[in-house]
């Protein structure tokens, strides 16, 4: 970035988008790898992996900006079972559709302001606001639902889980507007650029002029707003929610962007590289339980994948620096 | 900076009897001996990883592994035991050390990789709880020999066991933090690591011992929790990272490093002991009481954070 000659095209779209390609190929290898494996490779299979993936890609969408901002949301799970909860009620109440979109986003989207007015304005970090966040809605949940779930829910809602667009699942095209609707966000408007100068350097960015808080805060509400959307897909795909739906979620979204190689110090990455790895975890995830490999091992692959992809870039980085 | 951390602690102190006094005052049961000694037993367990967590996020550093280092670390002991056949004594050795390599690895990660700690921990959160429930296929162990139960059911002097051995560690990690070059180097990682590195300090290696302690102490936990509740699962220990952290800061230490002390951190781990149990002869459900120590997580440090704004001003 820094360099004063411009290197050739083909260089500078490696630099820019390298992650995003070595990704990428390591999503074809993988595919390759399980497809020896007998129906993995059928159109309907990779079809259930695209809708599995869904609500990840969106919510991995919302944790690039925060994660880009410096930032990091560890209630993102919890908010996911509050929002889902939420929809099912505005659903059972016979609430039109829009209305069933609408409320959990707003859901998402208020407790997303606390969580940024307490980082912004309080400046209390990241980490502890929404690590208590995390008990705070959790036991909320299960407390207002006194751990029951929610069932029979109308068809209206599971046609949003279940349902087609020309042919293409509806949780694929959501997912999908998502990642074009954040990248272009991200790539393309002041406020997208200015989340970028907030990770990168605060101290920076505010002498720029930028009102560090107000992105903050806007960041931890759009974020939260893309997690009510993420827990419509999520629930209609099911015939019943669960509060305790989404345990462990967070770490799924963070592993995602991650793994997509947003950097974990802020103020670098894409939502494509996001998006990418929230499909290489989906991946992963359907094809072990293809390979009979019992499911309690999923965490650790999930583990070792993240610990790889920050290790090889702190050793890229390193020799970058050198 | 000294005496805003003994502030905190006096401060600590008063709303543990303040609290106290409103739980008595709920129900006639609280300030009995019996549940009071009950309380602090039950909080042995995270008290040991508290402690270490202490250190950890001294050098600004966060540890939250350590449930699942506990979830590993048991089900070592107990395969070794069950199926492997070692004494138990044995293994349970074996477990703790168990517990140090995979806090070193932690350690090693996040000062010779350069991984932030939040991210290292958080993969390895994951890691060992899969590989704990990958490698026992989730089933439990029990069936311990009854002196083995002692270590956490019995008694020394009217006092449970695990409760001394809270007291001495905690004794051991506030005089090694408080009067030894070590624990001074410790503060100063925290406080500014490139003026530590300056000064000698060798900043990897003491963040590295950290890291390995915090993962001992998991691993001592994890064996005492297993002669508390009778049983190993790999299951064991979900959660503990939460209750932990927020015991440390609720106590005073500051999460971005360079002050704070395990005392503290004991004070209010048993601060929401004795909430939760209070509230829980009240009758409130655990849920909303989780909600209730999240919320005091957030009201407390954001209070911290609104007071050092106003006296800087």
């Amino acid at each position: 970035m820094t360099s004063k000659q411009s290197p050739p095209l083909r260089l500078t779209i490696w630099r820019q988008y390298g992650r995003e390609m070595s990704v990428g190929v390591f999503l074809l290898l993988l595919l390759g790898y399980f497809g020896s494996t007998p129906g993995f490779l059928r159109a309907e299979n990779l079809r259930d992996i695209l809708i599995n993936a869904a609500p990840l890609v969106i919510a991995a969408c919302g944790m690039t900006m925060v994660i880009v901002a410096g930032m990091i949301d560890i209630s993102a799970g919890s908010a996911l079972a509050v929002c889902a909860v939420v929809a099912g009620i505005t659903a059972k109440a016979g609430a039109p559709l829009p209305l069933m979109l609408l409320l959990p986003m707003l859901t998402g989207a208020a407790i997303g302001a606390v969580n940024g007015w307490l980082v912004a304005w309080l400046r209390v970090p990241a980490i502890i606001v929404t690590l208590g966040m995390m008990s705070v809605l959790r036991g909320g949940i299960i407390w207002w639902t006194r751990g029951e779930w929610i069932g029979n829910l109308p068809p209206s809602f599971s046609a949003i889980g279940r349902g087609e667009v020309v042919g293409v699942p509806t949780p694929v095209v959501i997912a999908l507007g998502v990642v074009l609707f954040v990248a272009l966000l991200l790539a393309r408007t002041p406020f997208g650029r200015h989340i970028y100068a907030v990770g990168g350097n605060p101290v920076a960015a505010a002498r720029m002029g930028i009102s560090v808080r107000r992105v903050l805060w806007l960041v931890f509400m759009l974020h939260g707003m893309l997690l009510g959307l993420s827990a419509v897909v999520y629930a209609s795909r099911f015939s019943v929610i669960q509060s305790n739906a989404g345990i462990g979620f967070e770490l799924l979204a963070i592993s995602a962007v991650v793994v997509g190689g947003v950097n974990i110090f802020g103020g670098q990455g894409t939502v494509w590289g996001s998006a990418l790895g929230a499909l290489l975890l989906q991946v992963i995830g359907t094809g072990l339980i293809f390979r009979r490999v019992s499911e309690y091992w999923a965490p650790s692959v999930q583990g070792a994948l993240v610990l790889l992809a920050v290790v090889t870039d702190a050793l890229r980085t390193r020799r970058a620096g050198q | 900076m000294r005496r805003l951390v003994k502030r905190r602690e006096a401060v600590l102190v008063v709303l543990l009897v303040a609290e106290m006094a409103a739980m008595q005052w709920l129900s006639p049961l609280f300030l009995t001996a019996e549940n009071l000694i009950e309380v602090v037993r039950q909080s042995a367990e995270i008290g040991l990883i508290a402690l270490a967590m202490t250190l950890v996020i001294i050098t600004a550093g966060i540890d939250l592994s350590v449930g699942s280092i506990v979830g590993l670390s048991i089900m070592v002991m107990g395969m070794l035991w069950a199926d492997a056949g070692l004494p138990l004594f044995l293994a349970a050795l074996l477990a703790l050390l168990t517990g140090t390599i995979l806090g070193g690895f932690n350690g090693i990660l996040i000062t010779l990789v350069g991984i932030p700690p939040l991210i290292v921990t958080l993969a390895t959160m994951a890691g060992f709880r899969g590989i704990a429930l990958g490698m026992s296929q989730a089933r439990s162990i029990r069936n311990f020999p009854e002196q083995f139960l002692q270590l956490g059911q019995g008694y020394v002097l009217g006092i449970p066991v695990q409760v001394w051995i809270l007291a001495i560690a905690a004794l051991l990690f506030h005089v090694a933090l408080t009067r030894t070059g070590w624990g001074r180097s410790v503060f100063s990682v925290g406080a500014n690591e490139a003026a530590a590195r300056l000064s000698g300090v060798p900043v990897s290696w003491v963040k590295l011992q950290v890291y390995m302690l915090s993962g001992f102490m998991s691993a001592l936990a994890a064996v005492i929790y297993a002669a508390h509740v009778s049983v190993a699962k790999p299951d064991a220990g979900l959660g503990f990272e939460l209750t932990a952290i927020t015991a440390v800061v609720l106590g005073g230490t500051a999460i971005s490093g360079g002050e704070g002390g395990v005392l503290g951190s004991l004070v209010a781990l048993l601060m929401v002991g004795f909430l939760r149990s209070g509230l829980t002869l009240a009758r409130v459900p655990s849920e909303a009481q989780d909600m209730m120590v999240g919320l005091l997580l957030i009201v407390v440090v954001a209070i911290d954070r609104w007071s050092r704004w106003v006296e800087t001003r």
